[in-house]
């Protein structure tokens, strides 16, 4: 068996799963960043980045002082990219010509609201682009460790922190778990790898169903 | 008449209490020398309108450390802690604005637009206080337009007549706030004479600019 892998790897590598050949993309910073690493062969999206162009790529030669990602870090631009001003980003998002975006989150609930934009009294760094892409994105996937630092959940029955989008979620994507958002609640559809459905439940809040095609996590090496 | 103007002449321009937007996106695409201007005048008490806050040190964000603003309309402060401790002292009024709002308003105001329906906010604090409308069964919020007494704004090629080329990611709020603003200033990374800009490659037209300020500093790799 491999060294165990560690639970942002399962997380991008099964939500480099997500995204289909042609797809045009939004990645919030942090842990969705590491996903293109993970595209399964012959798999070509186009990454837009909000601060003002698409085709995203990595830094090539040295960095150049015009040529940010959305987190402020030195990027790169393909050849078949376009840069454009912040009305023509906002444009593309949310007018629905931006298929996914994966974001991270502080909490999902049952109903599909989001929460990562602030806690109140400690962090409000802004809401930046967020609340235009979790309105405006054809799906919103929510890539995220399962449960908190300090174990308490994430995945709730109802939010309690400042929502980013009500409704808005249709995937989450753990190193316990893949947990589709339904009209009727929450269901389990693939287990991490080693983890078990009392697990995943246990780490959980709200209630999950579990799916009558459960499966064990797509897209992980055993 | 001439709109290329001295630094003298630009500053005279500076009051107390003004609004002023600014382009950029985490400094990218942001006037440093007008921002200079700004500060070197001293003025305060003002109302700053820009996507983010920057960081301490660069963008705007001196604006924010040295104590010039009353009031901050952007979308995101994580990135110059100063602006989140002035803001939790009840020292600096922060009004977040989902950026796609912020282009959005800007462009409403520039557009001579009563307002905007957007989907971005539904759900959230970003409703509360506002008109919300139901067209074909989905919810909006009502936003209303946003100008400035002054716009300060970065283009990378300008000729005297004002049209403005931006480049790459630096071109962001820059074009949006061109409309809205009262007096326009454009800092040039390049100046040059009418006629060297194919009218097919203005982002910008000159007619919105008022006042270009051309630092004669090195010219920008382009």
């Amino acid at each position: 068996m491999p060294a165990k892998l560690d639970a942002k790897e399962i997380i991008a590598r099964r939500a480099a799963l997500e995204l289909h050949d042609g797809d045009v993309i939004n990645l919030g910073i942090g842990l969705p960043t590491l996903i293109p690493d993970y595209l399964p062969p012959g798999i070509r999206i186009f990454l837009q980045s909000e601060n003002g162009f698409i085709g995203l790529g990595p830094l090539v030669g040295e960095p150049d002082p015009d040529l940010t990602n959305a987190g402020g870090k030195p990027a790169g631009i393909l050849p078949d990219g376009a840069f454009f001003d912040s009305l023509m980003s906002f444009t593309l998002i949310r007018g629905g010509h931006v298929d996914a975006t994966v974001l991270g989150g502080l909490q999902v609930d049952e109903k599909g609201n989001l929460a990562n934009w602030m806690v109140p009294g400690k962090i409000i760094p802004g809401m930046g682009g967020a609340m235009d892409l979790v309105a405006g994105a054809k799906h919103v996937i929510v890539a995220m460790e399962h449960a908190a630092k300090d174990g308490s959940p994430k995945i709730l029955t109802t939010c309690n922190l400042p929502l980013t989008g009500k409704g808005v979620v249709s995937l989450i994507i753990t190193e316990l778990a893949v947990i589709r958002v339904t009209a009727e609640g929450l269901v389990l559809e693939e287990i991490g790898p080693g983890a078990t459905v009392e697990e995943v439940q246990a780490k959980t809040e709200a209630k999950l169903r579990v799916s009558e095609n459960l499966a064990t996590m797509k897209g992980i090496p055993v | 008449m001439g709109k290329v103007a001295s630094s003298e002449e630009i500053s005279s321009l500076f009051r107390d209490g003004m609004s002023v937007m600014v382009g950029g996106f985490l400094a990218v695409g942001t006037p440093a020398s007008l921002v200079g201007m700004l500060l070197a005048k001293g003025v305060k008490d003002l109302t700053l309108i820009a996507n983010d806050t920057a960081f301490t040190d660069s963008g705007v964000g001196p604006l924010v450390v040295n104590r010039r603003l009353k009031k901050a309309i952007v979308s995101h402060i994580g990135t110059n802690a100063e602006t989140g401790r002035q803001m939790m002292a009840g020292e600096l009024e922060v009004d977040l604005v989902p950026q796609g709002t912020l282009a959005e308003r800007i462009r409403a105001a520039g557009a001579g637009l009563g307002g905007i329906l957007t989907p971005t906010g539904v759900g959230t604090i970003v409703e509360e206080g506002k008109q919300k409308l139901t067209i074909d069964g989905r919810e909006y919020i009502l936003e209303l337009p946003l100008r400035a007494d002054i716009a300060l704004l970065k283009a990378h090629k300008v000729d005297k007549a004002g049209n403005l080329i931006y480049r790459k990611a630096a071109r962001n709020f820059n074009p949006v706030m061109a409309l809205a603003a009262d007096i326009v200033i454009v800092e040039a990374e390049q100046l040059v004479e009418v006629g060297e800009i194919d009218p097919d490659e203005v982002m910008t037209p000159g007619i919105l600019v008022d006042k270009i300020f051309y630092g004669g500093g090195a010219p920008h790799a382009s």
